[in-house]
């Protein structure tokens, strides 16, 4: 039975998650997905990876999501990410203006992605942090994972996640700056390398 | 060597037995799968070996993922949420009308968040192009709707039957009809994307998606329940699915829910 009765508790029991398949590609992605960044703006910073599986293989078939504070540390409220056309039906893109802080962009074929936003700022004890949830073809969970950006060594040095991570592993959640305000943040789903995720109690 | 049906039978035999082996020496209900269900292929090369980081929630009121983005009006058009009107004719097949609540671990509703949906044409093709199945592709469906949720946590689609597909993992190898969901909660971490069922599918016991999950109880929960109130005279069948999101959110935000 798939109708909850609220008023029994045991009864709200949570739906199972299930892989997006292969085909989420004419339903999901839109025009601007990773244009997060208002135009102009002069905090923006530009991201970029790849996704791998366990072989080293890229995937051509997975998408991300990215979540984070604007650079004064406050969660974005406004709406507008994915704006549409009424008389179209289409997609107008965002605005330009108002940050939604939220942007989704899928792997090319050659399994890369990349988005603009702002650089987040800090919240309470942790270094500033972008939220990330990678879908893909195959993966049954999705995963949640963090960029944090490189630079601020005394921030990263006290942030409550890193400091429980080995060295080694750490690393995988700092990306490399590539200059002009570009950095890479590559996700290895599976073996060497593997970027750590985190699971939310 | 080709892979058989049989083949796959028996290792989701094998998982099911493993996990009711795991429930009889006192391991916690498992309500989603695990990343790492070799009866789906597709999950070998694409689960973490590494065992996840756990964060509590309540140690930190600032974490980014006790928030979740917010969607709007400005979002959506009228015609989303009927997938039979966004084409110049109707599209082939049986129509639907699929509605159910959006709510939280606690019962709650979840108001104005986003729901997304995707499916195959009532002949088991998607309007995508590495769809590899011969099946027609109907010029009049594309299978996408999103929509709102209401006040009381409330979706509703209008849509047409979707077909079951077969896709190659095996030999002969078919997916039960399904509608593919993507939901948000009030914090990140109760984002969800699954699958919704049709009541009595015979591919239920051959799949190898839906049998990843191992719980007999929590199976059925993807499995929508025929609702004669909400099937429309003269028009369309119709099916309630409620929606349960998982996932640790803010305590210290109940007020103005």
């Amino acid at each position: 039975m798939t109708k909850i009765d609220t008023r029994r508790p045991e009864t709200v029991l949570p739906t199972p998650s299930h892989t997006v398949g292969p085909f989420y590609g004419h339903a999901l992605p839109f025009p601007g997905g990773g244009d997060i960044a208002p135009v102009g703006h002069p905090d923006t910073i530009t991201l970029q990876g790849h996704v791998y599986d366990g072989a080293g293989n890229p995937l051509p078939d997975a998408f991300l999501e990215l979540w984070g504070p604007g650079p004064d540390g406050e969660l974005p409220k406004a709406d507008g990410s994915m704006r549409r056309d009424p008389a179209s039906g289409g997609f107008l893109g965002r605005n330009g203006v108002e940050f939604t802080g939220w942007g989704r962009v899928q792997t090319d074929a050659s399994g890369h992605w990349t988005a603009r936003t702002l650089r987040p700022g800090a919240r309470g004890r942790n270094a500033p942090y972008l939220s990330v949830c990678v879908f893909a073809r195959g993966l049954l969970v999705h995963l949640f994972t963090r960029i944090y950006l490189p630079g601020d060594d005394a921030a990263l040095a006290a942030d409550p996640l890193l400091t429980r991570l080995d060295e080694a592993r750490r690393g995988t959640l700092i990306a490399t700056e590539d200059g002009n305000g570009t950095y890479r943040f590559d996700i290895r789903l599976q073996g060497e390398g593997e970027t750590v995720f985190l699971e939310f109690q | 060597m080709t892979l058989t049906q049989q083949d796959i039978d028996q290792e989701i035999a094998a998982e099911h037995a493993a996990y009711e082996k795991r429930i009889a020496d006192g391991g916690p209900v498992e309500h989603h799968p695990r990343r790492d269900y070799a009866p789906y292929r597709s999950s070998v090369l694409r689960h973490p070996k590494q065992p996840p980081i756990g964060i509590d929630v309540s140690k930190d009121p600032e974490l980014v993922e006790l928030s979740s983005p917010a969607f709007g009006e400005r979002d959506i058009t009228e015609i989303d949420s009927d997938l039979t009107r966004q084409h110049t004719g109707e599209p082939i097949g049986e129509r639907i009308t699929v509605s159910g609540r959006l709510l939280d671990r606690d019962g709650r509703p979840i108001r104005g968040q986003l729901v997304e949906i995707w499916q195959a044409n009532s002949a088991g093709r998607y309007a995508h192009q590495r769809e590899q199945h011969d099946a027609p592709l109907d010029p009049n469906f594309t299978g996408v709707g999103r929509t709102l949720t209401d006040d009381e946590g409330r979706y509703h689609f209008t849509t047409i039957q979707p077909g079951p597909y077969p896709w190659r993992q095996h030999l002969n190898a078919w997916r039960p009809a399904h509608i593919h969901f993507s939901v948000f909660g009030t914090a990140f971490t109760q984002r969800l994307v699954t699958q919704m069922y049709f009541p009595s599918d015979p591919l239920f016991p051959y799949d190898p998606i839906i049998q990843s999950v191992t719980d007999d109880a929590a199976r059925q929960r993807l499995i929508a329940t025929y609702d004669h109130s909400l099937s429309v005279p003269e028009f369309s069948m119709g099916y309630h699915w409620d929606i349960v999101l998982d996932g640790p959110q803010a305590t210290w935000m109940e007020e103005g829910r």
